[in-house]
C-alpha cells in the first residue's frame, strides 16, 4: 500500500499556486482550525498525543507530550521554528514558500490547544521569499478574520507576528531562538531551569514547534489520530519529509512513507548516484548526524529507532550523499567548518574545540598534516563530547558542539587510511582539490591529554 | 530627535506594534537602519537603541552576533556564494572562485565603486539546487561557474534597481530544490532581506 502524501499533497497537485488563499480554501483549508475552537485544551492535546506526531525539527520528541508540559501561568506564547539552517535541510523552505496557509492553520490549532493569544513565526534571514509568502498569507488570514480579534467570529483573539532572523544557525535551538526573539544575542539558555514550557519567551510558558510539525496538524484533525497513526507500522507515525542532496540524480524534498530503506531512498527515489559512480558515504540526518557507509547501513530501515540503534539520527531529515570521488577529509572539514562558524561562543569546549578541529582538518587536506593529527582531532573531540558516543555526552549548554565531532568520528571509524594517505602524500589527491579560502592554515596544536599527563623527561 | 525620515519612523512604529515588548523589535529595526543608510553605522544603532529603550551597547551586542547585519560599507549587490557541504560537493567552491575572479572582489570585501560585495556563506537551504548563490538574499539555484561570471557581468552592466529571484533564476540558474510555482513580482533593493514589514521589498507596480 502506498502511503498518501500529507503535507506536500497540495503543492504536488497544484504546483503553480498552492500558496494562495484561494487554492487553500478550495482544497478544504481552515475547516479544522474553525472546528478546533469548539474543542478543549485536553481534547486537542490528547488527539495529538494519540496521533504519535513527533517534532520534525530534529529532536523527534512527541508533539502532544510537549504541549502537555506547558506550565499553567499565562500569557503563554507559541513560537514556530522556521530557522531551518542545518546543512542539507530545505524542507521547511518548501513548506513556508509553497503552502503557508497550511502552517498558519496548524498555528491556529496549536494556539487554541495551548491557550496562546500571540504566536510568532521565526524565519531565517536568508529566506526572504518564504517570509514574504508567509507574511502575505498572514495578511490574508487577518483580512478574513482567521487571525486577529475574535477569530472565525468567536471571542478568541490570536495575533501572529512574522520575525526574520539574522543569519545564525544556533537560533534554531529553541532557547537561543527565544533569546533572539527577545532582542538578545542568540545564545542558548541552560536547561534546567529555562525549559520553554515553563520559562520561555519573556519568562512565560512557551511552545516551540517546527514548521513541518504544525503543518501536519490540520491533517491529523481531519483524518483523526488513529488513521494518522496507522499510516505507518512502526513507532514513527504519519509521513516524514526528507531533503535529499549531494551526488544523486534526483535531489529534492520527498515526503516519505515509513519502512523504506536507505537503498530505496538513494537508489530508487533519488535515482542513484550521479554518473553511475559508487556510493562512498552519506549523512543520514543533517550535518549534525554521524555518517553512514554502504557496507554497514544501506539496508537499514529509515526510522527513528533503527537509525538510533546504528548510532546516528534522522534529525532534520537531511540526507547528503557522497560518491566515490569525494574526499572525506574535505567533506569532514566542510561540516566542521560550519559548526566552528556557527558556534555562539558561550561554552569553551565548543568555541575553541570546533575551531581547532577545523584547523586540523584544513592542514591535513592542504598538505601540512602530521601523523598525530587524527589522534589530536579525536582528543579535541573527546573534550567536546566525551567518548564520542551517541547520543553524545555533552560538555556544553546545547548540542551544537557535540554535533561537530560527527565527521571526526566518521574519519576515525571508516576512513583512517584516507587520512593517513593525505599525511603521507602531502595533501589531497582527489579531483578538484584546491584551497577554498585564501586564509592561512594555523600550524601548531593544543597539547593532547596524553602528553599533558605524561611525566616530563628529565633534562 | 530621530535621524530617520518620517516614512522610516512610521515603519519603526508599525514594527514595534507587532511585539509585546519593545526590545523584541531590535532585529527588524536593525534591518530598517541598514536600509536607511546602506549598512549599520554607530548612529543607526544608537537610533535603534532609542526606539527599543535599551543602550547602544546592547544593540551592538546583537548586531555583532548575526552575520546579516553589515557594520561595514556593503555594495549595492551582495553576492553570497554557498560553500557548505552540499554545495561544495557539486562545485560551490568553483562558483565562488568564478565570482571572485570575474568581479575582482575577494570574499568578504567590496569593490571601490560600492557596487559589488562578495562573500562565501554557510548553508542557505538550497541544497537540492546546489550550488546556490544569493544576490541581496534573493536566491539562484543550480549555478555553474560560467553562469556565475555572467551574473557578475549582468549586475555590473545592467545594474538592476530591483533584484528579482525568478528573473535571475531564469537567466543564471539551473536545477531547483523544488518547483517554485508562479513567478514573483518585485524583489530586493539593497544588501538586506526584502520583506514587507521592513518596507524593503519593491513591487513591480511601485517601480
Amino acid at each position: 500500500m502506498s502511503t498518501p502524501l500529507i503535507v506536500t499533497k497540495r503543492m504536488v497537485d497544484h504546483p503553480s499556486d498552492s500558496h494562495t488563499l484561494e487554492r487553500y480554501e478550495e482544497t478544504g483549508g481552515y475547516v479544522e482550525a474553525k472546528r478546533a475552537l469548539g474543542l478543549t485544551r485536553d481534547e486537542l492535546v490528547e488527539e495529538v498525543k494519540a496521533s504519535g506526531l513527533l517534532g520534525r525539527g530534529g529532536a523527534a520528541f512527541s508533539a502532544g507530550l510537549k504541549w502537555s508540559f506547558l506550565a499553567p501561568a499565562r500569557p503563554s506564547y507559541l513560537v514556530i521554528n522556521g530557522d531551518e539552517s542545518e546543512p542539507g535541510t530545505f524542507k521547511d523552505r518548501q513548506l513556508l514558500e509553497r503552502d503557508p496557509h497550511q502552517m498558519i492553520e496548524g498555528i491556529i490549532i496549536t494556539a487554541i490547544a495551548n491557550e496562546v493569544h500571540h504566536a510568532f513565526v521565526y524565519i531565517r534571514g536568508e529566506y526572504p521569499k518564504p517570509a514574504r509568502r508567509v507574511q502575505t498569507a498572514v495578511d490574508e488570514a487577518y483580512a478574513n478574520g482567521y487571525l486577529g480579534k475574535g477569530i472565525f467570529g468567536s471571542d478568541y483573539d490570536l495575533e501572529l507576528t512574522v520575525h526574520l532572523g539574522g543569519g545564525a544557525y544556533i537560533c534554531g535551538e529553541e532557547t537561543a531562538l527565544i533569546n533572539s526573539l527577545e532582542g538578545q544575542r542568540g545564545e542558548p539558555r541552560l536547561k534546567p531551569p529555562y525549559f520553554p514550557a515553563a520559562k520561555g519567551l519573556y519568562m512565560m510558558p512557551t511552545i516551540v514547534n517546527n514548521v513541518e510539525t504544525v503543518s501536519n496538524l490540520p491533517h491529523i484533525l481531519a483524518m483523526g489520530s488513529d488513521d494518522y497513526a496507522s499510516l505507518s507500522d512502526n513507532a514513527d507515525t504519519g509521513t516524514f519529509m526528507m531533503s535529499l542532496s549531494g551526488h544523486v540524480n534526483r535531489p529534492g524534498n520527498y515526503e516519505l512513507p515509513h519502512g523504506i530503506t536507505w537503498r530505496d531512498l538513494i537508489y530508487d527515489i533519488g535515482g542513484g548516484i550521479t554518473g553511475d559512480k559508487e556510493l562512498k558515504a552519506w549523512i543520514p540526518g543533517g550535518a549534525s548526524a554521524p555518517w553512514f557507509v554502504p557496507e554497514e547501513h544501506l539496508d537499514l530501515e529509515i526510522s527513528k529507532d533503527a537509525t538510533a540503534a546504528a548510532g546516528s539520527m534522522l534529525g532534520s531529515g537531511a540526507v547528503i550523499v557522497m560518491d566515490e570521488d569525494t574526499c572525506m577529509v574535505r567533506a569532514a572539514e566542510r561540516v566542521v567548518r560550519f559548526f566552528a562558524h556557527e558556534s555562539c561562543g558561550q561554552c569553551t569546549p565548543c568555541r575553541e574545540g570546533t575551531t581547532w578541529l577545523e584547523m586540523i582538518l584544513r592542514r591535513i587536506e592542504e598538505g601540512q598534516g602530521r601523523a598525530v593529527d587524527l589522534d589530536l582531532a579525536v582528543d579535541v573531540s573527546d573534550g567536546i563530547s566525551i567518548g564520542l558516543g551517541w547520543p553524545p555526552k555533552m560538555t556544553t549548554i546545547c548540542p551544537l558542539g557535540p554535533s561537530a565531532v560527527s565527521p571526526i568520528k566518521a574519519l576515525k571509524d571508516y576512513f583512517i587510511d584516507e587520512v593517513d594517505r593525505h599525511v603521507a602524500e602531502g595533501g589531497c589527491w582527489f579531483p578538484g582539490a584546491k584551497k577554498t579560502l585564501n586564509t592561512p592554515v594555523l600550524v601548531g596544536s593544543p597539547t593532547t591529554r596524553a602528553s599533558r599527563s605524561a611525566p616530563r623527561a628529565e633534562s | 530627535m530621530s535621524i530617520w525620515s518620517e516614512a522610516t519612523q512610521q515603519r519603526a512604529r508599525d514594527i514595534l506594534s507587532r511585539y509585546p515588548e519593545k526590545r523584541s523589535a531590535v532585529m527588524p529595526l536593525l534591518y530598517l537602519a541598514m536600509a536607511e543608510e546602506g549598512h549599520l553605522t554607530n548612529e543607526g544603532m544608537a537610533e535603534v537603541a532609542n526606539w527599543c529603550e535599551i543602550t547602544p551597547a546592547q544593540v551592538q551586542a546583537v548586531a555583532s552576533f548575526y552575520t546579516m547585519y553589515k557594520r561595514e560599507r556593503t555594495g549595492k549587490y551582495l553576492v553570497s556564494c554557498c560553500t557548505s557541504i552540499s554545495c561544495m560537493l557539486l562545485g560551490g567552491d568553483d562558483v565562488l572562485h568564478a565570482v571572485e575572479d570575474e568581479s575582482g572582489v575577494p570574499h568578504g570585501e567590496t569593490d571601490q565603486e560600492g557596487v559589488l560585495s562578495v562573500e562565501h556563506v554557510e548553508c542557505i537551504g538550497a541544497c537540492g539546487g546546489a550550488p546556490a548563490v544569493q544576490v541581496n538574499y534573493e536566491l539562484i539555484e543550480g549555478v555553474t561557474p560560467e553562469k556565475a561570471r555572467e551574473l557578475v557581468q549582468w549586475l555590473k552592466k545592467a545594474k538592476p534597481e530591483v533584484v528579482n529571484t525568478d528573473e535571475m533564476q531564469q537567466l543564471f540558474g539551473g536545477t531547483r530544490s523544488f518547483d517554485w510555482g508562479i513567478a514573483e513580482q518585485g524583489g530586493a533593493v539593497g544588501p538586506y532581506p526584502a520583506f514587507q514589514p521592513l518596507g524593503t521589498v519593491e513591487s513591480e507596480a511601485e517601480v
